[in-house]
């Protein structure tokens, strides 16, 4: 990393080094780096197949990594001030473009979920996900001065984010989202009957979605009875964790991913289990264990309820992507697209989680005063 | 200050501390929920890794098995055959075999045409027919090399997987297919040894040795060959036996296939000559006859037949192939092969005894060599006079090739090994059983070893292995009736005579005369030479010296004695 700063160097970045958390920091580089490496092994066989230069998903990740890292370092450097006014401008940007979408997006394997940028095409949905986080977080907070207005107004938000995610289709955005919005809610302070009854609303939600969406339908009846339908990504990527075993074939050695069009995204832990082993993909679950465990108990020590609640929904995003993506792989969850934080190849994603990741480590620097706190107090006695 | 002031900012701190206290309370309820998180996300964690141990460590791959279930992957680890010096002569190798799920394809057309650029062999409307099946289960190519499971990987088609399964290798080709056998695609051996010793092999473990020596294998193979197409036959059986033991050192049938594409070979190709045909083997049985005569102590060396009419029984006229004297005494009538001469000793023996005996060589029932292309001998029933006349000199009774093995026995001490084609250890040896006194079996090596020295059998001939035998031209049976044109040459050859150690045996079915032949396709002529051609080869590489011929032990090994006293046999007062 870096060289040590002074102490006693009060500069921006001097305070910042001494601020951030450097575990969390070491832990993201690891992730970063090991990424790096699995969507080289990956790619190519994909890119080939695609009829791209062999090393083209590679170079691209190595090129988005510049503007990700530095978007970390940059918004890591932002008080939780900043860090609120950033996400509520990127709250409106992605909401006014998941209206527009539909209209202007490209359609890329059924849905419309992109938008074309020059070179790049943006995922706005990818977006949301940090801004919604903080956004909900700070109007959770909001409640000893509002009231239980500040429920209704973050459950009113959820429910126009889900909505437009719905619309897309992207059902998989919507459980995160949803698991963002319950989470905060939890934390919060919901009472556990509310906290119940919710959870048998989503329930019914899923079994809603299960009979509006086809695809998802189909989806979950193979995940629930796999010779109902074609299974065929699902098992390979089985076959490969089973191929790697304990040690791996080594590196560039497997196969699946010559059989898997997304073997550089999707199923990219499905590539590490098969090309590095177990030993390897338990090191990849305990990096983002340690990552949003270490947050939480950070977190436990912060008597900010903003940062609160709006780091513990960023950790929760990011925990429960990686979560979601390795249990689509492996079979515990029905096939779900869903991108691994920092290891799959994706634009939007590592933009988006550079921002996301940027914002945690803001929110979890050591601060001396509550400013925010200090705030209201100004308010109150004015 | 006013009261007011005061008052208001009284409320206010109340107001302050009021909010204070809430949002202190609910920071801390905050801090205990997000312990609770903590503990769910290290739970959904450890699911993770379960799993991930379950799949690497225990490989409990759920995959659907509606397609396992269809096709049992074959037993793996089929035993490897070896000969008799552990050359390997079939192994099994892991291929890879290409199926197809046709729900799975998604564009059948796009992946036909792909399939057939990797496999010309495979037309594409063959291959698209499959795609478009209603199967879940259709084989595109059975066998495919590394080679090609690579390049169909790099097609990147869904829907195609590949079942490892073993394929049966014979590094000798069609060196030695109709003793070895073949195994079908499901590696179940479907002939030779393969099939006999199905079930050995299926279980894996050691390889199976067998008494076959490849090298001798293939120089018989190699000069049978030759001698089947300087005849221009339909094709020929060889046989290299160890007389001491019953071991088979090599056993050829022409024509042969290859064994690894078994399901195109003709039918004749695929039929053993050695085993499964039976045949009237013609004046070889005269060793079997001659013996009998002897030991039978009712003829004597010394006796002579009147063989100058030819013999009329029944609508048949028996004649001698080639007139020599008028009066053949048994030296001579086995040395010039004469018919006439033979049915007469066979008589002054009697049916019974000839019965008997043929019996006791095993000739009556089917050979017990371990292969399943067993043809049974057919004999005469009811076994008259006249089948006794004909019987003596090979015609009447139909054996394989492989029971005139038979003639070890005759010039081995009297005692008879059963042949076999696993490779025998010195404890493993047969006792064998007693045909004929070591007497008559010191007097029938004299006899053979006169018929190539003095007989029809010189072409055998080989300088220092001193070679007997006994050649045999057989007619074959054309729908009922003998016709000269085809016949059946034989010669049982065996070496070194002082002390047998080798028969060796070879046949040609049909045999037409060559231009070298004299206009003859006998035994003598067409069997009798690839029998020495193998002899001379084969006897160094069993490590045999060769012997000096005019030796005095020799000599007197060979020399029949019988003092010029000559008695004339009146076959009407012997009955």
């Amino acid at each position: 990393m870096m060289p040590g700063f002074s102490r006693t160097d009060h500069s921006l970045l001097g305070r910042w080094w001494w601020t951030v958390d450097r575990w969390t920091l070491a832990a993201l580089a690891v992730l970063i780096g090991l990424g790096l490496f699995l969507v080289a092994a990956a790619s190519p066989a994909v890119a080939e197949r695609i009829h791209l230069s062999s090393y083209f998903f590679v170079i691209h990740q190595a090129i988005l990594l510049v503007p990700s890292i530095g978007l970390i370092i940059g918004i890591s450097l932002m008080s939780p001030k900043g860090v609120r006014r950033l996400a509520m401008v990127m709250l409106l940007g992605t909401l006014a473009a998941l209206v527009l979408t539909p209209l202007i997006g490209t359609e890329i394997k059924g849905a419309r979920r992109w938008i074309q940028i020059g070179s790049l095409s943006l995922q706005p949905s990818e977006f949301l996900k940090p801004a919604f986080a903080v956004v909900c977080g700070w109007i959770f907070s909001r409640r000893h001065i509002i009231g239980y207005a500040a429920y209704a107004i973050a459950t009113g938000l959820y429910l126009v984010v889900a909505l437009l995610l719905l619309l897309q289709p992207d059902l998989g955005q919507t459980v995160v989202i949803t698991s963002i919005w319950l989470g905060e809610f939890f934390i919060a302070g919901l009472p556990l009957v509310l906290m119940a009854g919710l959870g048998v609303c989503g329930v019914c939600g899923l079994v809603g979605a299960y009979f509006i969406f086809p695809h998802v339908q189909s989806r979950i009846d193979r995940f629930l009875n796999p010779a109902s339908g074609d299974t065929y990504q699902i098992d390979r990527s089985i076959e490969a964790f089973a191929n790697g075993g304990v040690f791996g074939t080594g590196p560039g050695q497997g196969k699946i991913k010559y059989l898997l069009p997304d073997a550089h995204a999707d199923f990219i832990f499905a590539v590490a289990g098969e090309e590095l082993g177990l030993i390897a993909t338990v090191f990849i679950v305990c990096l983002f264990a340690f990552i949003v465990l270490r947050g939480f108990s950070r977190l436990r020590s912060e008597s900010d309820l903003f940062v609160t609640l709006a780091a513990s929904g960023l950790l929760l995003q990011f925990g429960l992507q990686a979560m979601i993506h390795m249990g689509s792989s492996l079979h515990l969850l029905p096939a779900k697209g869903m991108t691994l934080p920092f290891i799959s190849y994706g634009g939007s994603s590592l933009l988006a989680l550079g921002i996301g990741t940027g914002m945690m480590l803001a929110l979890t620097r050591r601060r001396f005063s509550p400013h925010e706190q200090r705030n209201v107090f100004q308010g109150l006695a004015r | 200050m006013t009261d007011f002031h005061i008052r208001e900012t009284e409320e206010a701190r109340q107001r302050i501390i009021a909010v204070d206290g809430t949002l202190r309370r609910t920071t801390n309820r905050a801090h205990a929920r997000l312990l609770l998180m903590g503990a769910v996300f290290t739970a959904c964690c450890l699911a993770v890794v379960l799993r991930l141990s379950e799949l690497a460590i225990l490989k409990h791959v759920d995959a659907p098995d509606h397609v396992a279930a269809s096709v049992e992957p074959p037993h793996s680890g089929r035993a490897d055959i070896v000969d008799r010096n552990g050359d390997l002569m079939a192994t099994s190798l892991q291929t890879a075999s290409l199926y197809a799920d046709p729900a799975k394809v998604l564009d059948s057309k796009e992946a036909a045409k792909k399939l057939v650029g990797v496999f010309p062999e495979l037309t594409y409307g063959e291959v698209l027919q499959k795609l478009q099946s209603d199967e879940r289960f259709v084989w595109i190519k059975r066998d495919i090399t590394p080679k090609q499971e690579y390049q169909v990987q790099l097609l990147g088609l869904p829907g195609l997987d590949y079942r490892t399964s073993e394929t049966r290798i014979y590094p000798f080709g069609a060196g030695a297919v109709h003793v070895l056998g073949f195994t079908d695609v499901d590696g179940k051996g479907m002939a030779g040894i393969e099939r006999s010793f199905n079930g050995v092999l299926a279980q894996g473990g050691k390889p199976l040795q067998l008494s076959i020596d490849m090298r001798i294998q293939h120089i018989m193979r190699r000069e049978l060959a030759q001698a089947v197409s300087d005849f221009n036959g339909i094709g020929g059986c060889g046989i290299v036996m160890d007389v001491h033991t019953g071991e088979i050192l090599s056993m050829v049938s022409l024509p042969d296939f290859d064994p690894h594409d078994a399901g195109n070979a003709p039918p004749d190709a695929r039929f053993n000559r050695d085993t499964l045909g039976v045949y009237e083997m013609g004046s070889t049985f005269k060793v079997f006859n001659t013996a009998m005569a002897l030991d039978s102590g009712k003829v004597k060396l010394t006796d002579s037949f009147d063989v100058d009419h030819p013999y009329h029984v029944g609508k048949f006229t028996i004649k001698d192939f080639e007139r020599t004297k008028p009066w053949l005494t048994v030296p001579e009538i086995f040395a010039y092969s004469s018919n006439i001469g033979s049915l007469q000793e066979a008589l002054v023996v009697g049916t019974e005894t000839q019965q008997r005996f043929l019996a006791s060589l095993g000739l009556t029932h089917a050979s017990p060599i371990e292969l399943p292309e067993i043809g049974a001998p057919l004999a005469p029933h009811p076994w008259t006079r006249v089948n006794t006349m004909t019987i003596a000199f090979g015609h009447g009774m139909s054996v394989s090739p492989i029971q005139l093995t038979g003639v070890s026995a005759i010039i081995d001490g009297g005692i008879l090994h059963k042949p076999t084609l696993i490779k025998q250890t010195p404890d493993m040896v047969q006792a064998g059983t007693r045909v004929i006194s070591p007497e008559t079996s010191d007097l029938m090596k004299r006899l053979m070893r006169l018929q190539v020295v003095e007989g029809t059998g010189k072409n055998a001939n080989v300088a220092g292995y001193l070679v007997g035998g006994k050649t045999g031209t057989a007619e074959k049976v054309d729908h009922g009736h003998y016709g000269k044109k085809a016949l059946l040459s034989s010669f049982v050859g065996v070496f070194p005579m002082t002390d047998p150690k080798y028969l060796v045996l070879a046949m040609v079915d049909e045999p037409k005369p060559n231009a070298h032949s004299a206009g003859f396709a006998t035994g003598g002529w067409v069997s009798a030479p690839p029998v020495g051609r193998v002899i001379s080869q084969i006897g160094p590489l069993l490590n045999m010296d060769p012997l000096d011929e005019t030796s005095p032990e020799v000599t007197e090994a060979m020399a029949l004695e019988t003092d010029g006293k000559v008695h004339r046999v009146n076959l009407a007062t012997t009955e």
